[in-house]
C-alpha cells in the first residue's frame, strides 16, 4: 500500500431543494490522501466548506461498506464512478490522478426526484417491491428449512440475484430510465427458488406493472445497467423477468 | 425504579410455554383497534412491525434511511446461529443455550437466552419460507459452517452477506404489510423525542430529515429497535448515522439503561489508516474458519509477512489455546492481539495490527475453495487496502462493533416504561458481556418474529388504556423541548465560523477519549480520568459547534450534531458504569481483575448483576438499581477456551 497525495478539481451539482433548478459549482482540493474513499473526500470536503461558513454538500451513504445500497453519485458521466462492480464507498482515491477533474452529480432518472444536491428520492424502487417482491407467508408455521431440498447451483443463482443492494445505478444510467435489472434481480431470485413459484405469475405481472406505473422506461439491451452495476448482476435476469411475464400474460 | 423481570417460575425449559399460556391475548377482531409504533426497520424492526400487522394490529413504522431496506442489519456478513443439528454433531438447545450464556460470560439471564436457544429453529424455517437463498450443499440440503466461541456447526449464511438476505427477508414481509395498507411507512424521519401519558408510552416526535418539520405520532405501543450506540466511538464497524439517540431520549424519559460499558471490540477489522478515516470496516469471524492469526516472535521484526520464516512466527491464539485455536470468542482475540502490540510484536506501517494468513488454507484447499467461501470478503479487503490476501496475509485489529449494553428489558421486552419495548440490539437482555458471533442476527429475528407478538397482546390485553390526541399538552410539550434543543444546538452558528468547531471534530474527540479511556482494557485511573476530561468536551460542544444552514430543510451536519449532544451526555454512563464494574467480564477487561495469564478475573460475589441507571435530571448523578442474576441451570465457571 503506498499513499500519496493528490489534488482534484471538483464540479459539484448543488440544489437547493426539489423545486430549485441547481447547477454545477467548482471546489478545489489538496493533499487528498490515495487511501481514501471517495466519500472520505467529500467528508474533508464539506468539513473545509463549514469551516468557511458555506453549506456543505448534501450526500446519501450510510454503511460505508458496499451493501446498504444507500450512496451513489455519477461520476464523470458513470454511476459509482470508473472501478467495476465497486459501490461509491468503496471506490478509494487511488484511482485518480492528481490534477483530475471530477464532475459530481446525482443519479438522475425521472422516477428519482432530487431532494438536495446529490441527495435523491429512490421510494419508487420500494414500491416496486411492495407490488409483489415477496412470498406470502405469515411468521410461523412455515415447513422444516430442509423439507425442500433446492439444488446447489439453483441456489447460488438465486444469490447471484438477491444480492442486489437498490441503489439504483441501473436506472440512472439506463437512456431510458429502465429499472428493469432491478425488478428483474427480485423475479429471478423468487421464480428460481421453488418457495416463490405459487405467486410466480401474479408477482411478475404486478411488479412490471408497477414499474410502468412509477415512470420507469423499457429495456432495449443497452445494456449499461450491467455495466454499473456495483454487485455484478447479470441481463440475464431480465431475460428471465420477461420470460416470467410472458408465462403470466398468457397463463393468468 | 423496580426491576421485575418477569421470568416465569417452572423448569428453564417450560418457562416460554409456560408464559405465553399466561399471557394475556387480544382477539383477533379486536386487534385493528390497536396501533403499535415501531421505530427502526433492521432485523428486529422490519420483522416486529411485519409480524404484528399480520396478527392484525396498526403498525407505523419509522427509519432514518431513505428506505427501510437499509438498516444496519444488512451489513452483517458471517451468519445467523441455530440449534438445528442438521449436522448431526451434538448441536442442541440446551448447548446452543449453554455457549450463548457462557459467551457472555455468565453475565446475562438465564430465562432470555434460553429462550433465545427455542425459537433459533423456527427463524431458520421462516427465512427459507420467504426465499431467503441460504447456502446449501450439493444434495439441496442447507450448508453450516462454525464461528467462535462454539464446537459445533451450526451457523447458518449466504455467502459473507447474510445480514443482507435476511434483512431483505424481513424487508420483503414489511413490504407485503405496507402494500396491504396494515403498515405506515415513513421513511428519512427520525425519531426525537418519546412521549408519555400517564406514564405510558403512547406516542413519538419525529423530524424530517427532507423538510426539517417536527410530527406528532401516536399509539397504544411504542417499540425502539433502533440499534447499537457504538458510533459513540466516531470509529466503528457501524453505520454512519447509528446513534443512541431514541434509547437516549427514551432513557431520560424513565427508562433504565443497562450495562452501557459492555462493548464489543471485534478482533477482525481493518486496520486505521489515517486521521481522514471515517469508520472501519469488519472482516468476518468466519474468516477465522480457514486464517490463522500470527505475529512476528521478534518484537519489532520489520521484514514482510512472506520473508519471516515459520519458526519465527507466534501463531499465539493456537499455542495460548488448542481446544478452540483461532475460533476463540471475540472478546479473547482482540484482548490478545492487543496484547501482542503493546508488546511490539504488532505489524504494519502503524505497528497496530496482527496477520490472518490463508496460506495454508490454500494450500490445503485450493484457491478456489477459499475464494467460494471468502471471495467477496477478499474483494472487499482488496479494495480498501490495496493488497490481495491470497498472495499477503490479511491485516487485521479490533474495532467497536457491536454494544451488548441498552434499555433493561423484562422478560416480555418491556422496559421500566409501561408501553416502551425494546428489541434487537437496543436492549441489554441476551448477550451478558459478550457475544457470540453469528447471535445478533438470531436475536434481532428471534424478538420480532417470535417474542414481541406475545407481549403486545398481553400488555394491550391487560388493562384499558385512554384515547389520547396528539394535540394533548404531553405531545405540545414534548414537541417544544424538541424545538428548544434544536434552537439551542443552531444558536452559536451566526456569523463566521470563525474560533468554532466543527461536529466532526468533537466528535473524533470523544471517540478517541473513550476508545483510550473505556476501550478494550480498562483501569480505575483512565476511566476516571475519561470522567473528569468529559465536561470540557461537551462545554465546548455546545459553546463552539459550528453548523451551517437551517433546522428547516435538509441538514446533515444539524442530524449529526443532534446525534452527537446525545452520545456526549450518554459517555458519562458508560464511563460510570465501567467505573463501578471492579471485575472482569467478556468483553469489559479491568486491568486491575485479571488471572497470572491475563485471562478475564470475574467477581461472581461482587458482580452478578445487571446494572440499571436511573436518569435524575443531569444536575444530579445518576443512580445505580442491581438486578441480581440468578443461576438455577448453569454453573458460572471461570471461562476457559483452552
Amino acid at each position: 500500500m503506498t499513499t500519496t497525495s493528490i489534488s482534484l478539481s471538483l464540479e459539484i451539482w448543488r440544489q437547493k431543494d426539489s423545486r430549485d433548478k441547481g447547477d454545477f459549482e467548482t471546489y478545489t482540493l489538496i493533499n487528498i490522501s490515495t487511501d481514501m474513499s471517495f466519500l472520505e473526500m467529500l467528508d474533508v470536503l464539506n468539513e473545509q466548506l463549514t469551516r468557511e461558513g458555506k453549506d456543505p454538500v448534501a450526500f446519501d451513504h450510510d454503511c460505508r461498506e458496499g451493501i446498504c445500497g444507500m450512496c451513489g453519485v455519477v461520476i464523470n458521466g458513470i454511476a459509482h464512478g470508473p472501478e467495476p462492480e465497486t459501490t461509491l464507498c468503496q471506490l478509494h482515491m487511488r484511482h485518480f490522478n492528481d490534477g483530475d477533474t471530477l464532475v459530481i452529480e446525482p443519479f438522475r432518472s425521472r422516477a428519482f426526484p432530487i431532494r438536495k444536491d446529490l441527495v435523491i428520492d429512490r421510494s419508487a424502487l420500494d414500491r416496486i417491491i411492495q407490488a409483489g417482491g415477496y412470498v406470502s407467508v405469515n411468521t410461523g408455521g412455515t415447513p422444516d428449512a430442509n423439507a425442500i431440498p433446492i439444488p446447489a447451483p439453483v441456489a447460488e443463482l438465486a444469490m447471484d440475484a438477491a444480492s442486489c443492494i437498490g441503489c439504483g445505478a441501473c436506472v440512472a444510467s439506463c437512456p431510458n430510465g429502465s429499472a428493469m435489472l432491478f425488478t428483474g434481480a427480485k423475479i429471478s431470485q423468487l421464480s428460481l427458488l421453488p418457495q416463490g413459484h405459487p405467486e410466480r405469475h401474479k408477482r411478475a405481472m404486478a411488479m412490471v406493472t408497477t414499474m410502468d406505473k412509477e415512470g420507469f422506461g423499457n429495456c432495449t439491451n443497452e445494456r449499461e445497467c450491467e455495466a454499473v452495476c456495483p454487485k455484478g448482476i447479470s441481463i440475464r435476469n431480465i431475460a428471465r423477468m420477461n420470460r416470467e411475464f410472458v408465462r403470466a400474460s398468457f397463463l393468468s | 425504579m423496580e426491576l421485575n423481570s418477569n421470568v416465569p417460575e417452572g423448569p428453564l425449559a417450560e418457562k416460554w410455554d409456560t408464559h405465553r399460556f399466561a399471557s394475556k391475548l387480544v382477539n383477533p377482531a379486536n386487534r385493528r383497534k390497536y396501533s403499535v409504533i415501531v421505530v427502526g426497520t433492521g432485523l428486529a424492526g422490519a420483522s416486529a412491525a411485519a409480524t404484528l400487522a399480520e396478527q392484525g394490529y396498526e403498525v407505523q413504522t419509522f427509519c432514518i434511511q431513505d428506505s427501510p431496506r437499509r438498516a444496519h442489519s444488512i451489513s452483517a456478513q458471517g451468519g445467523i446461529n441455530a440449534a438445528k443439528n442438521y449436522q448431526n454433531d451434538g448441536d442442541s438447545i440446551q448447548r446452543l443455550f449453554y455457549d450463548t450464556i457462557k459467551g457472555g460470560d455468565f453475565r446475562s439471564r438465564e430465562a432470555n437466552v434460553y429462550r433465545l436457544a427455542q425459537v433459533s429453529n423456527a427463524i431458520i424455517d421462516q427465512c427459507v419460507a420467504q426465499g431467503v437463498p441460504f447456502a446449501r450443499e450439493y444434495g439441496g440440503t442447507l450448508a453450516n459452517r462454525s464461528f467462535g466461541g462454539a464446537q459445533v456447526s451450526r451457523t447458518f449464511y449466504a455467502r459473507g452477506q447474510t445480514g443482507q438476505q435476511l434483512l431483505l427477508g424481513a424487508y420483503s414481509t414489511l413490504s407485503r404489510q405496507i402494500h396491504s395498507g396494515k403498515v405506515s411507512m415513513y421513511p428519512r424521519k427520525e425519531m426525537m423525542e418519546l412521549v408519555l401519558v400517564d406514564g405510558k408510552a403512547r406516542g413519538i416526535i419525529t423530524r424530517d430529515i427532507i423538510t426539517g418539520e417536527l410530527e406528532r405520532y401516536s399509539a397504544d405501543a411504542v417499540i425502539l429497535a433502533t440499534g447499537g450506540y457504538g458510533n459513540a466511538y466516531f470509529l466503528s464497524t457501524n453505520a454512519m448515522a447509528s446513534n443512541v439517540t431514541a434509547i437516549w431520549r427514551a432513557h431520560k424519559k424513565g427508562a433504565g439503561f443497562a450495562n452501557p460499558c459492555f462493548v464489543q471490540i471485534h478482533p477482525t477489522c481493518i486496520p486505521v489508516h489515517g486521521s481522514f478515516q471515517s469508520k472501519l470496516t469488519l472482516m468476518s469471524e468466519s474468516l477465522r474458519n480457514d486464517g490463522r492469526v500470527w505475529v512476528p516472535k521478534q518484537p519489532g521484526d520489520t521484514r514482510r509477512a512472506g520473508s519471516i520464516p515459520e519458526d519465527e512466527r507466534d501463531y499465539y491464539l493456537e499455542s495460548k489455546y488448542p481446544s478452540f485455536g483461532n475460533l476463540v470468542p471475540r472478546d479473547v482475540a482482540s484482548r490478545n492481539a492487543k496484547e501482542q502490540c503493546d508488546e511490539g510484536k504488532g505489524v504494519g506501517t502503524t505497528n497496530l495490527a496482527v496477520y490472518l494468513d490463508f496460506a495454508d488454507a490454500i494450500k490445503r484447499d485450493g484457491e478456489t475453495t477459499i475464494l467460494k467461501k471468502y471471495g467477496n470478503l477478499f474483494q472487499m479487503y482488496e479494495k480498501i487496502t490495496d493488497s490481495n490476501p491470497l498472495h499477503e496475509p490479511m491485516l487485521i485489529y479490533p474495532a467497536v462493533h457491536y454494544t451488548m449494553g441498552g434499555l433493561w428489558v423484562d422478560y416480555n421486552l418491556m422496559t421500566t416504561i409501561p408501553g416502551l419495548f425494546a428489541i434487537g440490539e437496543c436492549n441489554f437482555s441476551d448477550h451478558g458481556a459478550n457475544r457470540l458471533g453469528a447471535s445478533a442476527l438470531m436475536q434481532g429475528l428471534a424478538d420480532g418474529y417470535f417474542i414481541i407478538g406475545t407481549s403486545i397482546a398481553h400488555y394491550l390485553g391487560s388493562g384499558s388504556l385512554d384515547p389520547v390526541n396528539t394535540d394533548s399538552r404531553e405531545f405540545t410539550d414534548s414537541e417544544l423541548q424538541v424545538q428548544e434543543r434544536i434552537a439551542r444546538l443552531l444558536r452559536c452558528c451566526d456569523g463566521s465560523p470563525e474560533g468554532k468547531v466543527t461536529v466532526d471534530e468533537i466528535h473524533k474527540e470523544l471517540g478517541l477519549l473513550l476508545w483510550d479511556h473505556c476501550g478494550m482494557a480498562r483501569n480505575k485511573e483512565g476511566l476516571e480520568k475519561a470522567l473528569a476530561e468529559l465536561p470540557a468536551i461537551q462545554e465546548k460542544f455546545w459553546n463552539n459547534v459550528f453548523i451551517p444552514g437551517t433546522g428547516t430543510e435538509l441538514n446533515q451536519s444539524l442530524e449529526r450534531a443532534g446525534r452527537l449532544a446525545d452520545f456526549l451526555e450518554f459517555a458519562e454512563i458508560m464511563i460510570l458504569d465501567a467505573l463501578e464494574r471492579k471485575e472482569s467480564c467478556g468483553c469489559h477487561l479491568r486491568e486491575e481483575s485479571q488471572t497470572e495469564d491475563h485471562e478475564a478475573l470475574r467477581d461472581d460475589a461482587g458482580y452478578s448483576h445487571v446494572s440499571v441507571w436511573e436518569y435524575q435530571g443531569g444536575q444530579s448523578a445518576p443512580t445505580l438499581h442491581k438486578e441480581q442474576l440468578l443461576f438455577e441451570n448453569v454453573t458460572p465457571s471461570q471461562r476457559s477456551y483452552k
